[in-house]
């Protein structure tokens, strides 16, 4: 991976706060739309390279579709936005969306696993699509990814039996395993535990800490304690517009706008 | 990192050129079924327009070689069938679907079910067969009352299902509205129940009957054919299929010329049927909303 | 039916299904031509139908946008709604002198050799039959598979995408997930070809005949029952047409019993673990 980005200062409207992070993405003015109703609102951001970005607010406030805006899964479901969303250096609506997505992996709100596939072949799914056949070489890949994803001990007997024969909590490690084999630098996660029971999402939480070492991690969750325990950073949606973005921790005690703190105080949403 | 490096390679071209042959394939081949329909329409219209004139509706069929003449009984004798036909099958077809999916949520409901699916695959030919020994064989001739018989039990799966998956569509509250009321069930199902769904059910029995006018296979040994003016529904009677098929198959160059043109009557039969309906079904809906 | 068809079952027994001599004259029946007949123009109706057929169901719920399709596939289904008898109509005055003249010379010029093409080209043959089995099956085949496509959740084409899956690559993963229902759309096709009688009985050339020709003349089982029924004239005869249709009922009850088990299987198939 590249190590050194060029951080894009100029004409861009700082949030605030991370100056001193190089940053992965920057979005610019963002408006989604569905059809002719808009659900994103001229929403610029900053997103820090290495770091986890939790991204809050009550439902329908558009949070899941900002995220999507990012790998361009909104069009997949014929939305259309406007604004830029620079990745690295180049606009994403000008990176062809097949090779977006393999830099932009996503992790989605319930387990998607592939029943037809075995656990073995659901981790590799990214990588045969590429044409990359070496099964040695696979092999390696298989168990190297699902030890990232704290997975590996609970199936390493079953790796040819089929992904829909995992627990909830389980199929959801093995989504996340599947999404980093392919070796993504930044990894979308649209309320990843919100499906699952208590110890799942704990270690599903481990798993983030472990993993913002090697990734970029972008991470829309509906549970404020979650958002405080794994995110560097916070970003606060309402009604389709970014209303607050900083420091998690800030955030947390000191919010600076006034929706901000009703809402993380419970008065709404 | 090596998947990094290559990731444009000559596979991901090759990927972006399969994906684009064979998206097109299945747009291609979206047009090649359309082919067929446009050919048909296209030949039965300007074939069969030629011989469309009073004659055709008005006039007996002629001898080999007498020019005119027409196929009056002959389209009296489908809508004869179709209505035999649907005096049996809608009656049971509607009542069975009813029963199904108010009743039936055990296992002879089941069983049922199963058996309807079943009996919409079987060849009309061989329901032919049975309507053949079950009618033809003890009333010791061919006829008209066979031939709805065959056409009614080919009309009865249709129905069934579609009643079914019609009434299992009217909201649960609307039953429970009427059992609160105090009416028994029987009563809730046909007042309510049936009367919300019966535009739906409507569509099935449309289909029943539209399906049913095209078929040919299961009249060929129950109502025969008869080329004279019958109404009499103990005996043979003609039908536009039946012509069709005899008609098309002969080596005589003015029947094959008719047959165009029953063809083109008997699709704007099947579509006058499905308007009527349209428009009965329109105003049952406003009177009853 | 089986009562009605003891005297041909006692007088031929299993030979009945084996024997490949049909003559009414001398009273002999022998229904294997027609089952050779109806096997071999059904699944040479498949074998054109079925691509075409989950090309179309891939287009409708793959790919078209909704304005296009739900015209297409009414006009799909209305494919599905013309009477056989005017297929086979136009099978008789468009297809048949279509493949006499054009089709037929040309692939005798281009395979001079081939067991499958030779004998004098009628138009009326198996392969008639064929072509105008795969347009009947193919609105049957494409509207239930798109029905099972569109049932696979849409979860699964996000997670294929999101892997950075062309549109292609999403769609094989949507097929595999929906195979059993797809494989139950094409038994039903089957079975609608196995049954049906008026379109192939005008276009087939009925002669109970076996042979390796496409080109050559067949009967099928349906069309046996359509030309001879009302001509039967001993009871002998008409107790073997009846127990012919009770042999296509025996088929087509097998064929369609295991595809609506299939179809029935796929939504209830691959349940992800309760959450």
């Amino acid at each position: 991976m590249e190590i050194t980005e060029k951080i894009k200062t100029e004409n861009v409207p700082k949030t605030n706060a991370m100056n001193q992070d190089p940053i992965k993405i920057s979005v610019q003015n963002l408006s989604a739309y569905f059809g002719k109703i808009q659900v994103l609102k001229n929403v610029s951001i900053d997103i820090p390279e290495k770091k986890v970005i939790a991204i809050i607010g009550p439902s329908g406030c558009g949070k899941s579709t900002f995220l999507r805006s990012i790998n361009r899964m909104h069009e997949v479901a014929r939305g259309t936005i406007t604004g830029k969303i620079i990745f690295d250096d180049e606009d994403v609506m000008k990176i062809d969306p097949v090779y977006l997505r393999r830099k932009i992996g996503m992790v989605f709100q319930k387990p998607n696993p592939f029943p037809t596939m075995s656990v073995f072949n659901n981790v590799v799914a990214g990588l045969k699509l590429n044409g990359f056949r070496n099964r040695k070489a696979l092999k390696e890949i298989v168990e190297k990814t699902l030890k990232q994803a704290a997975l590996w001990d609970e199936v390493k007997d079953m790796l040819n039996k089929s992904g829909a024969n995992l627990s909830g909590g389980q199929q959801q490690r093995l989504c996340i395993a599947r999404t980093i084999a392919i070796n993504p630098e930044v990894i979308l996660m649209d309320e990843p535990a919100s499906a699952l029971d208590p110890i799942s999402t704990a270690k599903i939480e481990e798993l983030i800490f472990e993993l913002k070492k090697d990734y970029t991690i972008i991470i829309v969750t509906h549970n404020m304690q979650q958002a405080a325990r794994v995110s560097d950073y916070t970003a606060f949606f309402y009604m389709g517009e970014l209303i607050e973005f900083s420091d998690t921790k800030k955030m947390f005690t000191a919010p600076a706008k006034k929706q901000t703190e009703d809402y993380i105080t419970g008065r709404f949403g | 990192m090596e998947i990094k490096s290559n990731v444009k390679n000559i596979t991901f071209y090759r990927r972006k050129t399969t994906n684009i042959v064979m998206l097109s394939f299945s747009f291609l081949a979206a047009l090649i079924t359309l082919l067929p329909l446009i050919f048909i329409f296209y030949y039965t219209i300007s074939k069969g327009i030629a011989n469309l004139n009073v004659n055709f509706f008005t006039k007996l069929p002629t001898p080999v070689g007498e020019s005119g003449g027409g196929m009056v009984n002959a389209i009296i004798g489908t809508l004869i069938l179709i209505a035999i036909g649907g005096g049996i099958g809608i009656p049971v077809g509607i009542f069975t679907g009813t029963y199904l999916s108010e009743f039936g949520h055990n296992k002879f409901g089941f069983v049922v079910r199963f058996l309807t699916d079943v009996l919409s695959g079987i060849p009309s030919i061989v329901v032919g067969v049975v309507a053949y020994t079950l009618v033809v064989v003890p009333m010791k001739h061919f006829s008209a009352a066979a031939g709805g018989v065959a056409l009614a039990i080919l009309m009865i799966p249709t129905i069934t299902r579609t009643t079914e998956e019609m009434i299992k569509l009217v909201p649960q509250s609307y039953r429970e509205a009427g059992l609160a009321l105090g009416i028994p069930k029987w009563k809730t199902t046909l007042l309510i129940v049936l009367k919300t769904a019966w535009k739906g059910i409507a569509t099935g029995v449309l289909l029943g009957l539209s399906r049913a006018a095209g078929e040919t296979a299961p009249l060929l040994f129950t109502a025969l054919d008869n080329r004279f003016w019958s109404t009499n529904i103990f005996q043979p009677i003609a039908s536009l299929t039946v012509y069709i098929y005899q008609y098309a198959s002969a080596p005589y160059k003015d029947w094959n010329d008719q047959a165009w043109t029953a063809a083109l009557v008997l699709i704007l039969l099947i579509s006058l049927l499905s308007l009527i309906f349209r428009i009965i079904t329109r105003s049952k809906y406003k009177t009853t909303n | 039916m089986y009562s009605s068809s003891i005297l041909s079952i006692k007088k031929f027994g299993w030979g009945f299904l084996t024997s490949s001599t049909w003559d009414p004259f001398s009273e002999v029946f022998g229904a294997l031509p027609m089952i050779y007949g109806t096997l071999v123009s059904s699944l040479l109706g498949l074998i054109i139908a079925i691509p075409l057929g989950l090309g179309v169901a891939v287009f409708l719920s793959e790919l078209a946008p909704s304005w296009l399709e739900k015209p297409l596939s009414f006009l799909t289904e209305l494919l599905a709604g013309i009477p056989s008898v005017i297929y086979g109509l136009w099978g008789i005055f468009v297809l048949v002198p279509w493949l006499r003249d054009s089709v037929e010379p040309f692939l005798q010029n281009e395979f001079p050799n081939s067991p499958f093409f030779q004998g004098a080209p009628y138009g009326f043959g198996m392969l008639a039959a064929a072509i105008i089995l795969s347009i009947m099956v193919l609105p049957i085949i494409s509207s239930i598979s798109r029905d099972v496509l569109k049932s696979v959740p849409n979860s699964q084409r996000e997670a294929a995408y999101a892997l950075g899956a062309t549109k292609w690559e999403v769609t094989k993963i949507v097929l595999s997930y929906a195979k059993s229902g797809l494989l139950g759309a094409i038994i039903l096709g089957l079975g609608r070809a196995i049954g049906e009688t008026m379109a192939v009985t005008m276009v087939i050339g009925n002669r109970p005949q076996i042979s390796t020709s496409l080109l050559a003349p067949g009967y099928t089982m349906a069309s046996v029952l359509a030309n001879e029924f009302t001509e039967a004239t001993s009871d002998l005869y008409l107790n073997s047409l009846i127990e012919l249709a009770l042999v296509l009922f025996v088929i087509t009850i097998i064929i369609n019993i295991f595809a609506r088990l299939l179809v029935w299987s796929t939504e209830r198939k691959w349940k992800l673990s309760p959450m």
